[in-house]
């Protein structure tokens, strides 16, 4: 790279950098104010104009992994100063921790959130190794009416799945499905199965098939060609279309909502029912969200070196 | 080491037919050349061989054995393509690793070793051997995968292009290496390639491949001398044997649709099997005269004019026009022509191959 540049150059790189910036801030501005609200005291969460300045607390977290109920009367002063800093500021806001013996009751939220784990997880790996294995047939062998099965694996995704939600929970209640686990797992490893089979179609094409055909004449079987070369070679779509697959299967709100209510019930339909019990406290609901972004996020960065190379779907192959 | 053998191979893909009626016969320890164009068939004949594919139709024997059943793996033969021949992962000695580390033929760690490093030291890459594949040139790339087929002393070694995607320097280079190699080892090759130098300067024996058809094998001097048709005269040889219409009259070859005449000896040899020459008199031929066999001469029967000039530095390519016939003739360097200058030239009537004008077929092969 010439070290030269002319001052269009520059004019223009800086224009370019405002408009990266101003792009930035549009879409993060909505993350920094659920982010703030986390943070805020309750009185200041729907303040207008929004309080931007002000004294950062944890109270939201503990309220979102607590079970409380409304104080009729004021605290017990001796009470109230043998609290820990955690159950005083529950105190302060005017509500008490519901204790079992002296510890205090987990609110759902914890196993909600285990449960959007387990689901999203197992998941994710059902549709991409599926997903994986059938894109290599497809890619691999001649398989009769190859186009008209792939068609028909990509209709599966033409139509807004919650139109079928019903007859599902008719189906899902009469073999007993609804509210398990297993259920919702089944759920979304189908939905995401077509995307991890036509995206990993994709990859698997590019892969050249002479490097198995190299390992079977050195003397492996397909199976063992597939996990030595291929697998490796295919990391960085397997990568790709995990996280889609992931962050579908963790955000999916209609479906969940409708199948589960209490044993398997994930996150997303947890966190906005604390909007109809009474009183909203968007504080606690934001702490819900923050919390729920962190996977998604922590599993992307895992990944972004994969992603980088599989988001363009293989065009900067060598 | 292995004598391969393919009999009445035929291979069908869909509506496209590959190969017809394919016999081969491969000597153990021979350096053969599979040459063709670009859809001949040749990869697909060396698929056949490696279990890659199947065929439709006939039988492929290693050491007279029938190997139908076998897949590729038990097949135990080494295949080297033009690219993509190297785990791209991994690092020159794990290359080198791979064939013998298989569940089916696990070698000793200790002998692993012991190939590995002699197979690199034949190959010269032993200062290669723990670098990852991609920061290789291209022919040290083709070197360790010539490399990953030789540690694993395989029965036949099926070489697809393997030289094709490289410069012409380390081509001509390679070309030695991978002949003396192959004589080094007495293992049998089978050497795929469209390159007609390739197949001249390396094969024990040539076949020429044409549409999925075998059209010819031989040595490398009977095919260039000695051409069965014309496709095979003209595909072999730079530049490629000319090919003149014409007939035989009265003993002297007589070109239509011009009528220059050229002597023409009417020996035993050029007749050998195709009769009298009665039979030959009158009859729409192809002349075929090598442009070696082309000189030029100042009181040659026939005038042409120069219509274009190649030099090759130690000879002179010239494109001589009589009409409308273009005729390629091989001079020494130090001939001075110009373009468009009037030349008179004649052929060497020993060297002048007769081929049918309908069919194609050389008369000597037409018995």
């Amino acid at each position: 790279m010439a070290a030269v540049r002319t001052g269009g150059e520059i004019a223009l790189n800086r224009i370019a950098i405002v408009a990266v910036l101003v792009v930035m801030i549009v879409f993060l501005a909505p993350i920094y104010w659920i982010a703030s609200t986390a943070f805020k005291p309750r009185a200041l969460a729907t303040t207008v104009p929004p309080t931007v300045l002000f004294q950062p607390e944890l109270t939201p977290f503990v309220k979102l992994f607590t079970k409380r109920v409304q104080q009729t009367k004021p605290v017990d002063p001796a009470t109230y100063a043998a609290a820990p800093w955690w159950e005083k500021a529950v105190y302060d806001g005017g509500e008490r921790i519901l204790k079992v013996g002296d510890s205090p009751q987990l609110s759902p939220y914890p196993d909600r959130f285990v449960n959007s784990l387990i689901i999203a997880i197992s998941s994710t790996l059902l549709a991409v190794s599926m997903g994986t294995l059938t894109a290599y047939g497809f890619s691999r062998f001649k398989v009769k009416g190859e186009a008209d099965l792939l068609f028909f694996i990509l209709s599966t995704r033409m139509l807004p799945p919650v139109v079928v939600a019903i007859p599902m929970y008719l189906m899902y209640r009469a073999v007993g499905l609804n509210d398990t686990h297993i259920g919702l797992i089944i759920l979304y490893t189908a939905f995401n199965l077509s995307f991890s089979v036509w995206l990993m179609k994709g990859f698997m094409d590019e892969i050249p098939k002479e490097y198995e055909e190299a390992a079977l004449v050195d003397g492996y079987t397909r199976m063992q060609a597939f996990f030595k070369i291929v697998l490796p070679e295919a990391a960085t779509g397997i990568a790709a279309t995990a996280v889609f697959c992931f962050i579908t299967a963790w955000n999916e709100y209609a479906f969940a909502l409708i199948m589960t209510n209490r044993r398997a019930q994930t996150a997303p339909p947890f966190i906005p029912s604390q909007v109809g019990s009474g009183l909203t406290d968007w504080t606690v609901i934001a702490a819900g969200t923050v919390l729920f972004l962190l996977p998604v996020a922590i599993f992307t960065f895992l990944l972004r070196n994969h992603l980088l190379r599989g988001m363009s779907f293989g065009a900067i192959r060598k | 080491m292995a004598h391969i053998q393919l009999k009445n191979i035929s291979k069908i893909f869909g509506n496209h037919t590959a190969l017809t009626g394919l016999d081969l016969d491969i000597a153990d320890g021979e350096f053969f050349v599979l040459l063709g164009e670009t859809g001949a068939g040749k990869t697909t004949t060396l698929r056949l061989i490696a279990g890659l594919e199947k065929p439709s139709g006939g039988q492929v024997f290693i050491d007279g054995v029938d190997v139908a059943a076998w897949g590729a793996a038990e097949r135990d033969v080494a295949l080297v393509l033009q690219q993509y021949s190297l785990y791209p992962r991994y690092t020159v000695r794990e290359n080198l690793e791979f064939p013998l580390k298989p569940k089916i033929r696990r070698l000793p760690d200790a002998e692993i070793k012991d190939r590995v490093d002699r197979a690199a030291r034949t190959l010269r890459i032993e200062h290669l051997l723990d670098r990852k594949t991609d920061r290789l040139s291209g022919g040290e790339m083709q070197r360790v995968s010539i490399g990953r087929a030789i540690v694993r002393k395989p029965r036949v070694f099926l070489m697809d292009e393997p030289l094709s995607a490289l410069d012409a320097k380390l081509r001509e280079a390679l070309r030695t290496e991978l002949k003396n190699l192959q004589m080094q080892l007495g293992a049998t090759f089978l050497f795929v390639t469209h390159d007609q130098i390739e197949a001249m300067s390396m094969g024990d024996k040539v076949g020429v491949l044409n549409h999925g058809r075998i059209i010819q094998t031989g040595t490398p001097h009977e095919i260039y001398n000695n051409p069965r048709d014309t496709y095979v005269a003209s595909f072999v040889g730079s530049p490629p044997m000319n090919l003149i219409d014409g007939k035989l009259v009265n003993g002297r070859a007589v070109m239509a649709p011009l009528n220059f005449e050229l002597p023409f000896s009417a020996g035993a040899k050029t007749f050998a099997g195709a009769g009298t020459s009665a039979a030959t008199e009158g009859r729409p031929l192809v002349f075929g005269i090598r442009p070696e066999d082309v000189y030029l001469e100042s009181g040659a029967p026939v005038e042409a004019r120069v219509h274009d000039v190649e030099n090759h530095g130690v000879e002179k390519i010239l494109t001589l026009r009589v009409g409308d016939t273009m005729l390629r003739a091989t001079v020494p360097a130090r001939t001075d022509v110009a373009i468009e200058q009037p030349v008179r030239f004649a052929w060497n009537p020993d060297k002048v191959v007769l081929f049918d004008k309908g069919s194609g077929v050389s008369l000597r092969h037409a018995s």
